[in-house]
């Protein structure tokens, strides 16, 4: 469970969020949308543990959220999400071989064959296995946000952080990609928060959508004020349990 | 069609990339033969077969004075030189760029240091490294790394701090340590680049190897080029620069090949 208390966050003089109070329950599919620059993509990184709040309290099961990502906390971006320097399933093991394989982060004999055979079977899931040994750079824009999605579930995060993860894709490719990660949350009964631009989507894979604005202005100064949680609202995705 | 969207085709490309040597050789051999004419003894602009018969003294007919083929010990002295000049420079270059690159804590200590350093003129020290390491190899060696090792390190540590900051942020998902990341992520990512940045740095370690050949040597090819100008040997010195020159060129293509060889994701696209 994730409790949010009074969390503000400002750059300088520039408020992004302000009294920010929220609950995110084990298993939750939660949906974020507002306005482009509202402070979405911040929040998520403070979520991440990349940013941290100006004021307020955050916490993991009742402990402070570590000050730096770690994985507990998987993520998604819109780019840049694989190494483009290995290959498909040197992507996909590469959580393993930074978890067992020692200051070096390389598994070797046994244990690097028995990581192979979990990140093949993470492939074959988000049907990646026929390009196992491609560049990423040679992949749709699809597939290397399947790729993204394998790589980051390796490690079996609690909690999944996506920020547009399918806002550079066709629509019929995002079609494919929604059934995906629904999929995927309903195995592993993890928590997701999902940024996303596209209202359908938000409401179609969300347990509940966040709606984030500005609920005070200054006219003659629209960067004092930062943006909260306007409307907390049912999505159309059944939750996982009962509540 | 406009001039910028006129592109030569492949023969087209050859014979215009050829053009401009061959009008270099041509006014060559004109202003030899002129001089030639007036002068049989001219020294100035050797004709071809002058040149390729100092060079044939110079690669298959033993030295009098060492017994050595002098073009091959030129060659050979220069480039050990330089590969162990370069070779320094390139080690340091990577690990101290990767770790200014990645880590905040020796940016903020080596950052500064490494900018005003390389402001330094390398051969403006060139005399105290004589005097520190003494006139053999070590203080030849010492002035190419010095030369381009803070360019290295501060194209390294530059092109790690443009990675995007998305991928060290998951690599950090992915439970790796800081090490882990420098080898895995980062290290891996900047060997092409490091290759490329090589490529630049020959120039000016070549510009380094000559002068600290020219100043205090026994062999190698700036020396040569050096100690035979007291006579005016044209005919020696104007192959031994294309020698250079061609050696140069070999290294630069090479390193290219290499590069795409070893790291093919590099190039994808
Ligand atoms: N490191 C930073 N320093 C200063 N200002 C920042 C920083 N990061 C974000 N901001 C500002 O905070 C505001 C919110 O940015 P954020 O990226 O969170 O918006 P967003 O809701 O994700 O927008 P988008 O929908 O376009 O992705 C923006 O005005 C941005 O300029
Ligand atoms: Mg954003």
């Amino acid at each position: 469970m994730i409790v949010v208390e009074g969390l503000w966050k400002s750059y300088g003089d520039r408020s992004v969020l302000e009294r920010l109070n929220l609950t995110i329950r084990e298993g939750e599919f939660v949906t974020l949308v507002g306005a482009s620059g509202c402070g979405k993509t911040t929040f998520l990184r403070i979520l991440l543990g990349d940013e941290r709040p100006t004021k307020g309290r955050l916490t993991l099961d009742g402990r402070p959220l570590r000050p730096e990502p770690g994985p507990d906390r998987g993520v998604v971006f819109q780019r840049y999400s694989v190494f483009p320097h290995l290959t498909v399933l040197q992507n996909a093991m590469l959580g393993l071989e930074f978890q067992s394989g020692g200051p070096l982060g390389r598994l070797r004999g046994r244990a690097w064959q028995e990581a192979r055979a979990r990140a093949s079977a993470l492939l074959a899931e988000v049907g990646l296995a026929h390009v196992a040994d491609a560049w990423p750079s040679a992949l749709s824009g699809g597939m290397q946000q399947r790729l993204a999605l394998a790589q980051a579930l390796v490690l079996e995060p609690r909690l999944l952080l996506l920020d547009e993860p399918f806002g550079a894709l066709d629509p019929g490719i995002r079609i494919d990609m929604h059934q995906l990660i629904s999929k995927l949350w309903h195995a592993t009964g993890m928590t997701v928060v999902m940024v996303t631009h596209d209202l359908g989507e938000a409401f179609k894979l969300g347990t509940r959508v966040l709606t984030f604005d500005k609920v005070r202005h200054d006219r003659q100064a629209p960067e004092r004020y930062g943006a909260t949680i306007t409307y907390d609202l049912r999505g159309r995705a059944r939750p996982l349990l009962p509540a | 069609m406009r001039l910028l969207n006129r592109r030569p085709g492949q023969q087209f490309s050859l014979i215009l990339a050829v053009l401009p040597f061959l009008l270099v050789g041509l006014v060559y051999l004109q202003a030899s033969n002129a001089r030639l004419e007036v002068n049989p003894n001219d020294k100035l602009l050797p004709s071809p077969s002058q040149m390729a018969e100092a060079m044939h003294r110079m690669a298959f007919e033993e030295d009098r004075r060492t017994g050595q083929y002098l073009l091959w010990a030129d060659t050979a002295a220069s480039l050990q030189r330089l590969a162990m000049g370069v070779g320094v420079a390139a080690l340091i270059g990577l690990g101290v760029g990767i770790t200014i690159g990645l880590v905040p804590i020796a940016s903020a200590t080596l950052g500064p240091f490494v900018a005003v350093v390389s402001m330094v003129p390398p051969l403006a020290v060139l005399p105290i490294l004589f005097i520190a390491f003494g006139l053999g190899e070590l203080a030849k060696v010492v002035l190419i790394a010095l030369g381009i090792t803070p360019f290295l390190i501060r194209d390294i540590a530059f092109r790690v701090g443009e990675l995007p900051r998305e991928l060290l942020v998951k690599a950090q998902t992915l439970g790796a340590s800081t090490l882990q990341i420098a080898l895995r992520v980062v290290l891996p990512q900047m060997l092409p680049r490091l290759l490329s940045g090589l490529r630049l740095a020959l120039g000016p370690a070549w510009l380094f190897l000559i002068a600290a050949e020219a100043i205090a040597s026994t062999e190698g090819l700036g020396y040569r080029i050096f100690l035979v100008r007291r006579f005016l040997a044209m005919d020696v010195i104007l192959p031994y620069v294309a020698w250079i020159t061609l050696l140069a060129f070999l290294m630069d293509t090479a390193l290219a090949a290499l590069s795409r060889r070893l790291y093919p994701w590099a190039y994808v696209r």
